[in-house]
């Protein structure tokens, strides 16, 4: 079985995890290890008064109980975040503090105060509900438009009025102007619901403090392990990095609440230290809905003009984005450079302004989920085309290809310089799939049972693998966005390649291994991936954004270049060839059109024993290089949904989910389709079942699986995936990513069919039952009266 | 979980000895709704006297149209039992429709008549067709059983042995599951037996399970899908929540009643 480039391997990962030989965080068993459990705020915003542990401190088992002043007292830093953006008047964001154990107030529901250190899980848990907590209540708020208005709760003494920034890109002035010409404008106000992001293995975190060697070990869940060393290091003071190791080993899905660091590993570093115990935390899955970041959350009032022909004259946003209780590490980014950017779509638009505010509330942080900022962006543009379409009375296939962007490269108003792409050919090919043009049929045949059929199209971009570096830290990024990689071949001819990308599902010790036996014609058993340690890896940026394939692999490619270029010196010398002669092939570097040849283990051993090599050079044969793309990349994709709603019930049923998408150059087919499934699938899921939903008092309604809904096998339908690649021109693979795309581009494609199927404008995320037999019903008695 | 003392009597007479043995001791049955409850730190049994092992306790029997079924009968068993498949198959079918596989392998008829939770499927039947409750110490007909949300007239101490049903002419169940748990957001069991027609609607009501007179009244007078749909359905007392608003539970109990007919 060939293991190129572009070919369906089998994920090689997939046997430790299928057989449960998986190493994830909660398997790791320190010796000596005891127990963390955090004592949480039942309250939403509340000042703490005090702390009586007595009790607890008493419980057989407990080993200590360790408080926010302690934990301030000791040096421990605020917990930061890693994109400082500034208001459109130049002032600085208004950030307050953020404590990993909360001091004198707490600010949403789990916010934790304290925590019980104990000899076992249920003894910590015990010890935990016997502390006492003093509380004085305040009152709370919830909602970000209802935390900027006035007389709303204080939340951070130093965010007047709650808004942390006043942010805006692009061009007001010639927005309103353009908007002013405009022969029709469609205009929505829109909310873009709050999720959970529920990867299957919940957050852990084990940490180790060697006495002796004054130095730390901490097993995470993270998508990012050297990130976490480096933050836990400069800013939370935990240990110097060079005496804190992070490893992030097995980790059960991310969807980018594993990017950050949490109050939980750094208490637990600092306990380990306190107690001189390895102390061990797992969220459980109450914890987690509690205190997991979460995604999405915009409130939006947005305006888009088109002239006589149809063609956007002009798009006007203001957005307001709840940000929590505290500012998560990328939470400023997301709604202002991940989606203020995105405005333009696929389109050809004249002129652009997006204004975006941000507050505290009195709930968990929010922060990157699957697509961060893109997906709010895409249901916004992709439910106002179609809108805009009905409005005037437009095929709304027909109004996107009016304008569609035709030519590369593309400046847009909002920074993007779009590189490659070919929007009317994918939209084409998802039209021919989905077999469009049979659509009327299909109606009438549900109609014919009862049901009212609908189709619905979203055809979307996205900025993957943010780049480069220079110009994020420009835009206020706290760090910099390239990938490192090392490849070393061994004296036995095996490689092992050490990557900053981190996977944590995505089936990078697949891919990963596939480009490197596509390069040398080598076995894939023959290539080892190493990631995750970052004893092992020097450095790395981790895994969110799309940007393992377009940024990670690059990395590895260029380090790659050089090792085959020594080897290429090696054989050259050994064989007395020309360099310019060599062909690698079949396991072996040869001379073209000669018998001569070494095999690729009599390359290994020969730059290890370094009896024979050319003058000067180093034995050994390992590289390292580090990749900072010039440019993002810009998948681009076209879906197709077709829904049945049944008009007694409201209930939706995907009856048919098609997607064309342009991924640039593909590795492998079947990870990448499993992307675009998974991705699908919790895009469907933001579009009919996943709300979060706080009550008034900031008190969680949807904390456990039987108010929180997940997308379950029978929610979905069968999908037919189409690729047609623009290979991207700023990576050497061609690559452009493909995570997200589906979590993207699917809400607002059906969110439009079901507005398709029932007739009604205005249907909220998202589409329960409830909601869509509401929005029936209202259609039907605006119809009646009439 | 809190320390809690686990008792497995091999008889009624035993089972009663260890519930009256500690301070707060329960029935424990397939565990699914009590064992979470004890997870969350929001249930402390002293003693935990699990019943499945008591000799006929999982026992399912038919004699005539009557079907008798053990209160430690799992959900799986019910659904799978070729006399219950053949004398009343809204009650398989509706077995089979609770939760999810692990679910109904554990979760018994007797600890879900127990527990009376206001979305659970059962009671519906149950109530539908006025079964009959058999306990250690009693019989209790369904109409005097139910007592609002979780409670029913069980004493303390008292278990439930099995559960006997009338089947009748014609028995249909339609549910309308809650988007994320799956239980019944609003589950309709219609019924026209030896003791007339009786209509049971779970999951709506803001009292748990309760009869429809309208519905009663227009499926006696006649016994079609159309019937239902003149009868005039109040939100009134019924339950609100963000699933599923009490006008919306209203319409479904509607749309189920008369699928419920359409199945029966
Ligand atoms: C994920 C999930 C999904 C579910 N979905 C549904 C659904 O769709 N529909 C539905 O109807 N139910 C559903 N259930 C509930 C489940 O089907 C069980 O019926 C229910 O949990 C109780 O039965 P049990 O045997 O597990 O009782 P247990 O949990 O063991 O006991 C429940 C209560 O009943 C008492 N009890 C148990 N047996 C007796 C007895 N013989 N006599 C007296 N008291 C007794 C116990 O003391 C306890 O108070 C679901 C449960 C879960 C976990």
């Amino acid at each position: 079985m060939s293991t190129k480039i572009g070919d369906r391997v089998k994920r090689s990962e997939d046997k430790r995890f299928i057989t449960g030989a998986g190493k994830y965080t909660d398997d790791i068993r320190q010796e000596n290890q005891a127990y963390a459990a955090f004592v949480r705020s039942p309250y939403a915003h509340a000042n703490v008064k005090g702390i009586d542990a007595s009790a607890a401190e008493a419980m057989d088992g407990v080993i200590a109980v360790l408080n926010g002043a302690q934990l301030t007292g000791d040096g421990i830093g605020n917990i930061i975040c890693g994109w400082a953006v500034s208001s459109k008047d130049g002032s600085p964001m208004n950030m307050g503090a953020w404590s990993a154990l909360a001091t004198e107030k707490v600010r949403y529901v789990g916010d934790a105060v304290a925590v019980v250190i104990a000899e076992t899980d249920a003894l910590a848990r015990l010890g935990a509900e016997a502390v006492e907590v003093d509380y004085e209540e305040l009152p709370t708020v919830v909602k970000a438009d209802k935390a900027l208005a006035e007389g709303a709760p204080q939340i951070h003494e130093n965010a007047p009025g709650n808004q942390i920034f006043d942010w805006e890109i692009g061009d007001q002035a010639a927005t309103d102007a353009a908007l002013a010409t405009a022969a029709h404008i469609t205009e929505v106000d829109i909310t873009n619901n709050r999720l959970s992001p529920n990867p299957m293995e919940p957050r852990a975190a084990i940490a180790t403090y060697d006495a002796a060697e004054e130095h730390y070990t901490l097993y995470t869940t993270s998508q990012n392990p050297h990130v976490a060393r480096l933050v836990l290091s400069a800013f939370y003071n935990v240990a110097p990095e060079h005496k804190l190791r992070v490893i992030a080993p097995d980790v059960g899905g991310g969807f980018g609440a594993k990017i950050y660091i949490y109050p939980e590993e750094i208490t637990c570093l600092w306990a380990s230290m306190k107690t001189n115990r390895s102390v061990k935390w797992t969220s459980d899955r109450s914890e987690a809905f509690m205190t997991d970041a979460h995604g999405r959350d915009h409130i939006t009032n947005a305006r888009m003009g088109f002239d006589a022909d149809g063609k956007i004259v002009g798009f006007k946003v203001d957005t307001i984005a709840n940000v929590g209780a505290y500012m998560s590490l990328f939470s400023s980014a997301v709604p202002t450079y991940l989606y203020g950017t995105l405005m333009s779509g696929q389109y050809d638009m004249p002129a652009i302004h997006c204004n975006v505010r941000t507050a505290y509330t009195n709930t968990v942080p929010v922060d990157a989920y699957r697509g961060a900022g893109r997906p709010e962006a895409t249901y916004l543009i992709e439910t106002m085309m179609e809108r805009a379409a009905r409005e005037m009375a437009m095929d709304p296939a027909e109004l996107r290809r009016r304008n569609f962007i035709q030519s590369f490269p593309h400046q847009t108003p909002v920074i993007l310089a779009y590189d490659a792409g070919d929007f009317p050919k994918i939209l084409q090919m998802a039209q021919e799939s989905a077999d469009v043009a049979g659509f009327a049929t299909r109606k009438a045949e549900a109609a014919s049972r009862g049901m009212l059929r609908g189709l619905g199209y979203s055809t979307f971009i996205e900025a993957c693998g943010l780049a480069p570096s220079a110009a994020a830290g420009s835009l206020g990024a706290g760090v910099g966005l390239w990938e490192s990689a090392e490849v070393r071949m061994n004296p036995v001819g095996t490689i092992e390649v050490l990557t900053g990308s981190h996977s944590h599902g995505q089936g990078h010790e697949t891919t990963f291994a596939q480009i490197v036996a596509d390069r040398f014609d080598i076995p894939i058993e023959n290539v080892k991936i190493v990631h995750g340690d970052t004893d092992k890896v020097q450095f790395g940026m981790g895994t969110y954004g799309s940007r393992s394939a377009p940024v990670g692999m690059s990395a590895v490619v260029k380090a790659m270049d050089k090792v085959e270029a020594k080897i290429k010196k090696i054989v050259a010398h050994v064989l007395e060839a020309d360099e310019a002669d060599l062909v690698i092939e079949g396991g072996a570097v040869s001379v073209a059109g000669t018998d001569k040849q070494m095999l690729w283990h009599e390359i290994g051993l020969a730059a290890y024993m370094a009896h024979n090599l050319p003058e000067g050079m180093e034995p050994g044969l390992k590289e390292t290089a580090f990749f900072d793309p010039v440019n993002f990349s810009f998948p681009s994709g076209a879906f197709i949904c077709e829904v049945e709603v049944d008009p007694e019930t409201g209930t939706t049923e995907i009856v048919q989910f098609t997607s064309a998408d342009d991924f640039g150059t593909i590795i492998n087919p079947m990870i990448v389709e499993g992307q675009v499934h998974g991705g699908v699938a919790q895009g469907i899921g933001q579009a009919l079942l996943e709300q979060v939903i706080y009550d008034d008092d900031g008190q969680l309604l949807t904390g456990s699986y039987m108010d929180y809904t997940m997308p379950r096998a029978d929610d979905l339908p069968f999908f037919t995936i189409d690729h047609h690649a623009t290979p991207s021109p700023n990576n050497p693979l061609g690559v452009k990513g493909c995570g997200e795309a589906g979590a993207i581009g699917a809400p607002p494609a059906v969110i439009n069919a079901i507005t398709d199927a029932i007739g009604a404008e205005g249907l909220a995320m998202p589409a329960t039952p409830m909601n869509v037999w509401r929005a029936i019903q209202a259609a039907k008695s605006s119809i009646a009266a009439e | 979980m809190y320390s809690t003392k686990y008792h497995n009597p091999a008889s009624i007479d035993a089972a009663t000895a260890a519930l009256s043995s500690g301070e707060e001791a329960k029935v424990l049955a397939g565990g699914q709704t009590l064992l979470p409850t004890m997870k969350q730190h929001l249930a402390e049994p002293s003693d935990l006297v699990d019943i499945r092992g008591i000799a006929g306790m999982a026992d399912i029997s038919a004699n005539g149209a009557t079907l008798t079924i053990g209160a430690a009968a799992t959900h799986a068993s019910v659904a799978d039992n070729a006399d219950v498949q053949s004398l009343c198959p809204a009650l398989a079918g509706l077995a089979a429709h609770i939760g999810d596989p692990a679910v109904r392998h554990m979760g018994t008829i007797g600890g879900s008549m127990a527990n009376n939770d206001p979305a659970a499927d059962y009671p519906a039947a149950a109530l539908a067709m006025n079964a009959t409750i058999v306990t250690n110490s009693r019989e209790i007909a369904a109409d005097d059983f139910f007592d609002g949300l979780f409670a029913t007239n069980l004493e303390d101490g008292e278990i439930i042995t099995a559960i006997r049903f009338e089947t009748g002419a014609k028995c249909g169940y339609a549910k309308f599951p809650n988007p994320a748990s799956r239980y019944a957001m609003v589950g309709v069991f219609v019924a026209q037996t030896g003791g007339g027609v009786r209509v049971a609607v779970t999951g709506a009501g803001d009292d748990g399970v309760f009869r429809h007179a309208g519905l009663e009244a227009a499926l006696s007078a006649d016994w079609s899908e159309g019937a239902v749909a003149g009868v005039d359905i109040s939100p009134g007392g019924l339950l609100s929540d963000f699933h599923g608003d009490s006008a919306y539970r209203a319409n479904l109990i509607g749309v189920m009643a008369k699928r419920a007919v359409a199945a029966s």
